[in-house]
């Protein structure tokens, strides 16, 4: 903390750390586009940006876990030079405390922090250990009532977060200088958010520096000093906080998407529909015929959502030739390929049942149906043998398309299907889906892409795990959505 | 047609079970050329014999081991004991009672089979701790029953045991026939598909509506009727059954496996491989003991051999 | 289940079945029946200890039982004719530990395969040394293993010493912290650059070095040893650490559990032959004993859930 009141003192002092015109590729995917920031000491950056707009990316190049693939990434060391790579950002003080956990669940409170202190050890680590958590903790979140004997994995995940947070915030051997805060107030209650928020107010007064990531607007407004907005991998906005409202902030993350061609569908949505076919328990609702969107910022329940439904209407122990609901993956190295297999063996897997001969699989048969998709869904190969893993991102998911449209499944889950696919195939699906629909076929999508989510004849935004609206017709639209997936501020208080 | 022969001759040694049936030609021309070509036609009949009980377990291994990381039947050894001790005391060298007998054991593979299956699913434990477990409930079982006598098989189940057809012993025929059917099972089946696709990626296969408690029940469960036979056979052919006559089974079923080019890392699987491997386990063994090698050589090789292939086959499963 | 009350299914479990032994036996209540009953239990409990090393890091080492009865060959034989080459080999022993743990993360191997590979390592090893069953205790080591102290028998105090050093080792020291957490969250770890590899390596050569000392203290008491002398171990060890409170995957273990876990085993064996259960039940009593915990645990863990989900809302 030394160094970092000293460093404060001295404007304009050296940047903490500076990226200049990092680029990040995950395959064809940039998810980083020539981004250049620095951070001052003294300084909260709040960061905020839709889904995909490349924020955790962002987070990961800055605390040097990702190695961008152009550009450059650089750390001022207190010792007065500068650095790159993972070391040099853990020399300079930079700490993350990331939405999902990185807490160990077996350990207690006070042994978390010998993970990343490296300096603990010999006699009496544990008093140096419960000194530095306990201190953070009483900083941070005074009247806690968190034991630092306690058992991370006994704790609720309200007091696993805050232990989360002191450990970023605790003093070590190395002074914290720079703290990348993910969504931290995810699972804190109101009154524990608001010590957090005073909290960070103070860290930064005393020259410390704070990268402040939430989908509470109000929040950000309350302690960033300076506001960047990412879109597609860039930072579009950069001003001081006090120049944008939360209007124009949400104007900044969005862009008007072309609703004119849907509305056409929509019109005779209602003759289209049938009866109702579907409710869970989150209260979605869907009809036949009928596309339902799932929308909301990634990781607010939707997934759980869709994969709770699915689970009840499916079984572990049967089988059937005519499944009553399918799962379209879009995750698909988890949840849709196998690795191992071709593209028509996994094209084929959930229509299996239905091309036996003799027991066995009628390959003949099972060719026949390969062809048919390989047409229909214009899947971009010559051989249907083939390996699976031989197709670009978008033709596998075509083919996770076609396992899931093969079958006779009346309802139709899909997992934001259209991650990382390319434009032209998007279209294509788009067609393929509205087609369906209107053969009778009931879709809930779960999308992290607003144009997809305006497709829909009906969309249920999640945020915390709920549904927070419920938005039909000419409602859904970007504005909306974005306006029921950040809580804005009268809302917070 | 002609040229797809060729190609198909020329990709030969790309198959995975290539280099096993290699390495067993290669140990059987040391063996032949040790012995001076003396008896060679008894080594092929006992080298045949032999791998069988090897091929059978490790055909029940490959299945278990394809549904993918953790999955190991540990129970084997104990499952083939209880099934030979079992059946033998109650034949009790009655020839009429061969069938029966054989009924007997199968169903304590069956049993077998589903009460692993139960501490699985039930215990929500890993396979091999619930196998483990298991099988020492098996292992007691089979000594309590045993008490220590050993009953002679019906003569005329013992010396069809030992017999053989054309050279090739009747036992190799069954071990054959069961590969076949499991090769066809594997590559040809729904079932063999849906083992494939648990094995690859288990969540994926459950989202696509792969029955998958289904497939481990049935998985685990064919596994051990495989060892109960294999143990029916051991017993008959030499002469009763013993308490530790499976002891050996247990690394040999996974080495069979592993060797005969089957991925540890699960959903890859084949089944010639698991006939080259057991040729090449027995074949090393009778190789060893012939250059006057002891036991003791002879496990510390067998050892080895399994976790060199292991760290050179295996490595990081490259996700996608 | 929760941290605090991981260890209490343990030592209820130890003292129902004392209770049941000095019941159907009141004899065994006194300086001598201790002894007896637990003479066997030292070489466990570290077998155990062992045990629960790999497990700390989420793995399972099926070689236990034969680097045990490896350990006992070379205690028997080379340790005790020429004790500075039976040290070496002991310490090489420990080595090769290491380094398979450092192959098993490296290659990413699963563990069960490399060291079922490696229980045939050892037992050829020890078969070579000892074809039949022979050798004899160093002096030291018996001396060691017979003594009487005052009050409380050798074994019962040989497990506490276990229990406490164990307990600082990897529940206090900073070091078994870290060892903790790699069961724990490996990623987490990683990130905060840690050498995984190393960390296994260590784990395992701390299960090779506990290894190593069960099997100096089995011969101390057997005063000879043959290559099968432990095979059950292997089991033995992984039922000790369940029934200590330890869990198969998350780096959640308790040596104290461990050891206590080691005692129940002991005297399950002592208590079964008192109910005059034939010897061929001893085994499957075992099997079934690890079976009837894992089933009483999960029953805890269903009602441990649902009052933690009721406390929190």
């Amino acid at each position: 903390m030394q160094q970092a009141t000293e460093a404060g003192s001295s404007p304009p002092a050296r940047p903490l750390v500076a990226l200049s015109d990092a680029r990040m590729a995950f395959g064809a995917v940039r998810a980083l586009d020539g981004v250049s920031l620095t951070i001052q000491p003294g300084e909260c950056v709040g960061l905020i940006g839709h889904n995909g707009a490349g924020k955790s990316t962002a987070v990961n190049v800055i605390n040097g876990g990702l190695t961008p693939t152009g550009g450059s990434v650089e750390y001022s060391l207190p010792d007065g030079g500068t650095g790159t790579g993972a070391a040099a950002a853990r020399a300079a003080g930079i700490r993350s405390v990331f939405q999902e956990l990185s807490l160990c669940p077996n350990l207690t409170v006070e042994e978390t922090i010998r993970v990343p202190h490296h300096d603990l050890s010999g006699f009496g680590w544990r008093k140096t250990a419960r000194k530095r958590i306990s201190e953070a903790l009483d900083r941070i979140f005074p009247g806690h009532g968190i034991e630092t004997g306690a058992t991370v994995g006994d704790l609720s995940l309200a007091e696993r977060q805050m232990v989360e947070i002191a450990a970023g915030f605790a003093e070590g051997k190395m002074a914290v200088r720079l703290v990348i805060l993910d969504e931290p107030t995810s699972s804190l209650d109101a009154a524990v958010a608001r010590q957090l928020l005073a909290y960070v107010r103070t860290f930064c007064s005393a020259g410390g520096a704070v990268i402040f990531i939430s989908h509470m607007l109000g929040e950000v407004f309350e302690v960033a000093s300076r506001i960047d907005v990412m879109k597609d991998g860039k930072i579009i906005a950069s001003r001081p906080a006090s120049e944008f409202t939360q209007q124009s902030l949400i104007d900044a993350m969005g862009h008007v998407a072309s609703t004119q061609a849907e509305a056409a569908t929509r019109a005779d949505a209602e003759n289209r529909l049938g009866e109702e076919v579907l409710t869970t328990p989150e209260g979605l609702s869907a009809r036949r015929g009928e596309i339902v969107g799932l929308a909301g910022l990634a990781g607010h329940g939707q997934a759980e959502a869709l994969a709770r439904f699915f689970m009840s209407r499916s079984a572990g122990m049967r089988h059937t030739k005519a499944p009553e609901v399918t799962f379209v993956a879009g995750d698909r190295g988890r949840d849709g390929v196998l690795p191992l297999w071709s593209i028509l063996q996994n094209l084929t897997l959930t229509t299996l049942p239905s091309l036996l001969r003799n027991g066995l699989v009628d390959r003949s048969a099972e060719d026949g149906l390969g062809k048919d998709w390989k047409q229909k869904i214009g899947i971009r190969t010559d051989n249907m043998s083939n390996p699976i893993l031989s197709l670009s991102g978008g033709n596998q998911q075509k083919v996770l398309f076609a396992r899931s449209l093969a079958s006779t499944a009346p309802i139709v889950v899909m997992d934001d299907p259209m991650r990382g696919v390319d434009v032209g195939t998007k279209q294509e699906a788009y067609d393929m889906i509205r087609r369906e629909a209107e053969a009778g076929r009931t879709f809930l999508w779960y999308s992290t892409e607003t144009d997809e989510i305006v497709q829909c004849d009906r969309a249920f935004v999640f945020r915390n795990g709920q549904i927070s609206a419920e938005l039909v017709g000419d409602d859904i639209s970007e504005e909306n959505i974005l306006a029921a997936s950040f809580e804005m501020h009268e809302e917070a208080s | 047609m002609a040229e797809q022969k060729t190609s198909m001759l020329l990709h030969l040694h790309r198959r995975p079970w290539f280099w096993a049936f290699a390495a067993s030609a290669l140990a059987f021309a040391a063996t032949y050329a040790l012995t001076a070509g003396s008896g060679s036609g008894e080594l092929l009949a006992a080298t045949l014999t032999f791998a069988t009980f090897s091929a059978i377990v490790g055909i029940g291994q490959m299945f278990v081991i394809t549904m993918g990381p953790g999955n190991v039947d540990l129970s084997i050894p104990a499952t083939m004991t209880l099934a030979g001790t079992l059946s033998l005391k109650f034949m009790d060298g009655a020839t009429t009672l061969i069938l029966p007998g054989l009924g007997l054991a199968l169903l304590v593979g069956l049993a077998a089979g589903l009460f692993n299956y139960a501490l699985i699913r039930l215990l929500r434990i890993p396979p091999i701790i619930a196998t483990l477990s298991a099988s020492f409930l098996y292992q007691s079982l089979a000594i309590w029953w045993n008490r220590g006598l050993r009953i002679k098989p019906p003569e005329a189940l013992s010396d069809f045991t030992t017999g053989s057809v054309l050279g090739l012993p009747n036992l190799t025929i069954i071990g054959i026939l069961i590969a076949v059917a499991s090769w066809v099972l594997l590559e040809r089946s729904l079932f063999g598909r849906w083992i494939s696709a648990v094995g690859q990626n288990t969540r994926a296969a459950r989202l696509s509506g792969v029955p998958v408690e289904t497939v481990k029940a049935l998985t685990f469960t064919g596994s051990a009727v495989l060892a109960s036979l294999t143990g029916y056979l051991l017993a008959s052919f030499s002469g009763g059954a013993a308490l530790n006559m499976g002891t050996e089974y247990l690394l040999i079923s996974i080495a069979v496996v592993v060797i005969g080019g089957s991925s540890i890392a699960g959903g890859n699987s084949n089944v010639p491989g698991i006939w080259g491997g057991a040729l090449l386990m027995f074949l090393v063994v009778s190789m060893l003991n012939s250059y006057g090698l002891g036991a003791g050589v002879r496990l510390i090789l067998t050892g080895t051999i399994i976790i060199a292939i292991v760290a050179a086959a295996s490595g990081r499963k490259d996700c996608a | 289940m929760s941290g605090r009350y991981r260890i209490l299914l343990p030592i209820l479990s130890l003292a129902v079945l004392l209770a049941a032994v000095f019941y159907l036996q009141p004899r065994a209540m006194s300086y001598f029946g201790l002894n007896l009953l637990f003479n066997l239990a030292v070489p466990i409990a570290l077998a155990t200890i062992a045990q629960m090393m790999i497990i700390m890091v989420n793995d399972i080492d099926l070689s236990i039982g034969t680097f045990v009865s490896f350990v006992a060959c070379v205690t028997a034989t080379f340790l005790n004719e020429t004790p500075l080459l039976g040290a070496g080999i002991l310490l090489l022993s420990i080595m090769v530990y290491a380094a398979m743990g450092a192959l098993i993360h490296i290659r990413q191997l699963p563990a069960i395969v490399v060291t079922l590979g490696m229980s045939f390592v050892w037992a050829g090893l020890a078969v070579l040394l000892l074809p039949s069953p022979g050798g004899a205790s160093p002096g030291w080591i018996r001396t060691l293993m017979t003594v009487k102290p005052p009050f409380v028998p050798m074994a019962v105090v040989a497990c506490i010493l276990i229990a406490a050093v164990t307990h600082l080792l990897i529940m206090r020291s900073a070091t078994g912290t870290l060892l903790r957490a790699v069961g724990g969250n490996t990623q987490a770890v990683l990130r905060a650059g840690w050498s995984v590899t190393k960390l296994k390596a260590g784990a395992y050569a701390l299960a090779g070095l506990f290894g190593v000392l069960a099997g100096m203290c089995l011969v101390g008491l057997t005063t000879s040893a043959d290559a099968n002398i432990a095979l059950r171990y292997t089991l033995l060890s992984i039922a000790g650490v369940i029934l200590g409170g330890g869990e198969f995957v998350g780096g959640r273990i308790s040596p104290v559990g461990a050891v206590i876990g080691a005692l129940t085993l002991s005297l399950a064996g002592s208590f079964l032959s008192f109910m005059r259960l034939s010897p061929d039940w001893q085994i499957g009593a075992q099997g079934a004993i690890l079976i009837l915990v894992l089933a009483v645990r999960l029953v805890f863990a269903r009602n441990g859930n649902r009052w933690k989900e009721a406390k929190n809302g």
